[in-house]
């Protein structure tokens, strides 16, 4: 019954299960806003672009962090599968996290507060989402039916109501929303919310839902306030190959969710996307953006077919086996489209070549030179 | 889209009567059901008359009409909460907007009452987004669109071809689930509308539904009959079998179903204890059919909503039959709803 899983009692925070991987290029400055919510978990920033620069993070941070130099030392050749100058380089964080969860979040995002005016900790919705099943087989009228207040609604199978693991949990923004450089050209005054105080609708877009992505539907998945089981699926969060050198930016996460859903549909887990809210405050330039993700625009025409069509081999029965299936079918049929696909079709396999290397028993521990224990 | 723009005769509010004095009902729903045709479909098993409201501009349909129009053994296809569906086979309308007698205005958590016939039929108008998850939710509404990533060939949308809305107060819950929690009581108002994708089932409750008539009328099946059905919710599931049906052809000639909006108010109806006291088939009944669909493909031959009907109730008849006779006789009542369809609307 979904009566096990009310929050009546508190959410457990999973401090020495989770790590925080954050992608920065800049400054870490708006950790302090998160301080309540983050000071007990340990962080792993990954520093993007010029190595030489100093990061300055808040003092009473636990975290390790990487560099260029750093990634380039502890992945040797295979760490041209890590992107440059694009924060698909959080990946990297991912593979050197030894937790069984990981939070991503970037560096323009704050503490976002619900309609009553209360700050949403983001981080224990997040939490709370992945410990709760998914409903991946079987859509619920009432949204996620294992939150406090909900059930499941009359003709919902039995056999059904326990639910998937839930392996991902997607969270959305306030304030400026992900839209992509076109939607951005059109509309560039528009935040998260409606601009006329209908009689029907509140005059913030908040949807105060959390729900399953029904098996066999693929999704935009943003890297913004995203969580993971990173013991489950982390093998499959691959960011691709963006930024410097490559002709696409901004769809990294794009990528690694279309990987992830039909990996996720494979498997039988669950992926929830809504609730927690976060408040995105930098809305980037937008020609600057259309520049990056202009063969994005044309490729996703190709790839979301591949996507939808593709059917797993039930003789991958581990994440990394389905993986190294879609790149070579990635290479086999996306390769057509443009010779990118077959660049990062080798991405992926070195990716899992690297992940396997870092995170087997006799794999070499990661050492970050420039973590700090306070 | 705003209340000036819905064309309003392009609209019939069909209600089934299981209650008998539709004052408060009619009442309570009157400034939004004002200038809007009203088809009310008695319930052939009720005894006593309606009693109906004036100012409304009102069909009613009783037993004898339906026998007149269906004939007498048909009439039995419309007891129960089945007799709204002679009201969809009846109306000459586009769209139809269908709310059990059981249910008023509910307030948005700024307290303004809730125009659920509106928000249907808005819902109704604007395309839906089954092929892609938008994780914005509806992309046509004021202050939302379509987000990073979203295939920009997908974004026109395909016809909607049903809105189904929810309910504060008592939820669409079943008998096992509102008995254990006989206090509970949804007061989550969640401010979405979104598609349903492609190829995910869903139960589809008759209590708050809309749809587009003209598009997928034929596949509102009045068919799945429990025995021992009664007049509470808890004792039917012919909305969750019709909406499985509908769900799978609006699939099949890819239209999009959508859910959320409006929200009506649901008040006390039945005794969810006594109700699980019943035998309770449904149970079964949907573990059956739940495989049954997921594997269903209608064959490419089918693009018109009534051959959609026949081959799915062919398939139910064949693969489901044996099972129970519950699914043969709603295989029958699906061959027959169609040619009812059909005589009745060839007619006019």
């Amino acid at each position: 019954m979904a009566q096990l899983y009310s929050s009546v009692k508190p959410t457990p925070m999973l401090k020495d299960e989770l790590d925080i991987v954050i992608p920065t290029i800049r400054n870490l400055d708006f950790l302090e806003m998160w301080r309540p919510f983050f000071e007990q978990y340990h962080l792993i920033i990954v520093q993007d672009g010029d190595p030489s620069k100093v990061i300055n993070i808040p003092v009473g941070f636990d975290y390790e962090l990487y560099n260029r130099n750093d990634i380039n030392r502890i992945l040797g050749p295979k760490a041209s599968c890590i992107s440059f100058k694009d924060s698909a380089c959080r990946c990297f964080g991912y593979m050197v996290s030894k937790k069984k969860y990981i939070y991503t979040i970037d560096d323009d995002c704050f503490v976002a507060k619900d309609p009553t005016g209360k700050e949403i900790n983001a981080l224990e919705q997040h939490i709370k989402n992945l410990l709760s099943p998914s409903t991946p087989h079987f859509f619920n009228t009432l949204y996620d039916p294992y939150r406090d207040g909900a059930d499941f609604v009359r003709g919902y199978p039995f056999s059904m109501r326990e639910g998937a693991i839930t392996a991902v949990s997607h969270g959305l923004w306030l304030n400026i929303p992900d839209y992509d450089a076109p939607t951005q050209l059109v509309k560039p005054l528009e935040k998260n919310s409606r601009k006329f105080d209908l009689p029907l609708r509140l005059p913030i877009l908040y949807v105060d839902a959390v729900m399953t992505i029904p098996k066999g539907t693929l999704f935009p998945m943003c890297g913004m306030n995203l969580a993971f089981d990173r013991e489950l699926i982390g093998p499959a969060m691959y960011f691709g190959l963006m930024g410097d050198g490559q002709p696409i930016g901004r769809y990294d996460d794009m990528w690694a969710g279309w990987c992830v859903k039909v990996i996720c549909d494979h498997m039988g887990w669950g992926v929830k996307t809504g609730l927690p809210y976060i408040w995105h405050s930098k809305a980037s330039n937008p020609f600057v953006n259309l520049k990056k993700e202009y063969n994005g625009i044309f490729w996703q025409e190709e790839a979301i077919p591949f996507f939808q069509s593709v059917t797993l081999p039930k003789e991958c029965t581990s994440v990394q086996q389905c993986y190294l299936e879609l790149a070579k079918l990635v290479r086999e049929k996306l390769g057509k489209v443009d010779p990118y696909f077959i660049t990062l079709a080798t991405g992926m396999v070195t990716w899992i070549e690297a992940w396997e290397e870092l995170n087997s028993a006799e794999g070499t521990e990661a050492e970050a030179p420039n973590g700090k224990n306070e | 889209m705003s209340l000036a723009e819905i064309n309003k005769n392009e609209v019939d509010i069909v209600i089934g009567a299981l209650n008998a004095d539709l004052t408060q009902f009619l009442t309570s729903w009157g400034p939004f059901f004002s200038g809007f045709h009203l088809i009310v479909v008695k319930d052939p098993e009720l005894k006593e008359e309606l009693n109906i409201p004036e100012g409304f501009d009102v069909d009613v349909y009783s037993k004898t009409d339906m026998e007149k129009v269906v004939g007498a053994s048909n009439s039995t296809m419309f007891s129960g909460y089945s007799c709204r569906y002679f009201g969809y086979l009846v109306s000459k309308k586009k769209y139809i907007v269908s709310i059990d007698d059981d249910c008023v205005p509910a307030k948005d958590p700024k307290g303004f009452l809730v125009d659920a016939v509106t928000q249907h039929v808005i819902n109704l108008e604007n395309p839906a987004t089954p092929l892609f998850f938008n994780t914005l939710y509806d992309p046509y509404c004021e202050g939302a669109d379509f987000v990073r990533g979203y295939p920009f060939s997908l974004r026109s949308g395909v016809p909607c071809a049903a809105s189904c809305g929810l309910w504060l107060n008592l939820a669409d819950l079943d008998a096992p689930t509102q008995a254990l929690k006989t206090e509970k009581r949804n007061t989550a108002y969640v401010d979405a509308v979104m598609t349903v994708p492609a190829k995910a089932m869903l139960p589809i409750s008759g209590i708050n539904i809309a749809f587009n008539r003209e598009l997928v009328g034929p596949a509102l099946v009045p068919a799945l009959r429990l025995a021992g059905e009664g007049k509470v919710r808890w004792e039917t599931l012919e909305d969750v079998w019709c909406g499985m049906c509908l769900k799978h052809i609006s699939d099949h000639l890819g239209y999009g179903v959508k859910t959320g909006l409006p929200y009506v108010w649901r008040n006390e109806r039945g005794d969810a204890v006594e109700s699980l006291r019943k035998k309770w088939e449904g149970m079964k009944l949907m573990e059956k059919s739940v495989p049954f669909f997921d594997s269903l493909k209608l064959p490419e031959t089918a693009l018109k909503v009534e051959d959609c009907v026949i081959e799915l109730a062919k398939a139910v008849k064949e693969q489901l039959g044996s099972d129970d006779p519950a699914f043969t006789q709603a295989a029958d009542a699906m061959v027959k709803w169609v040619q009812l369809w059909n005589s009745v609307n060839s007619s006019a």
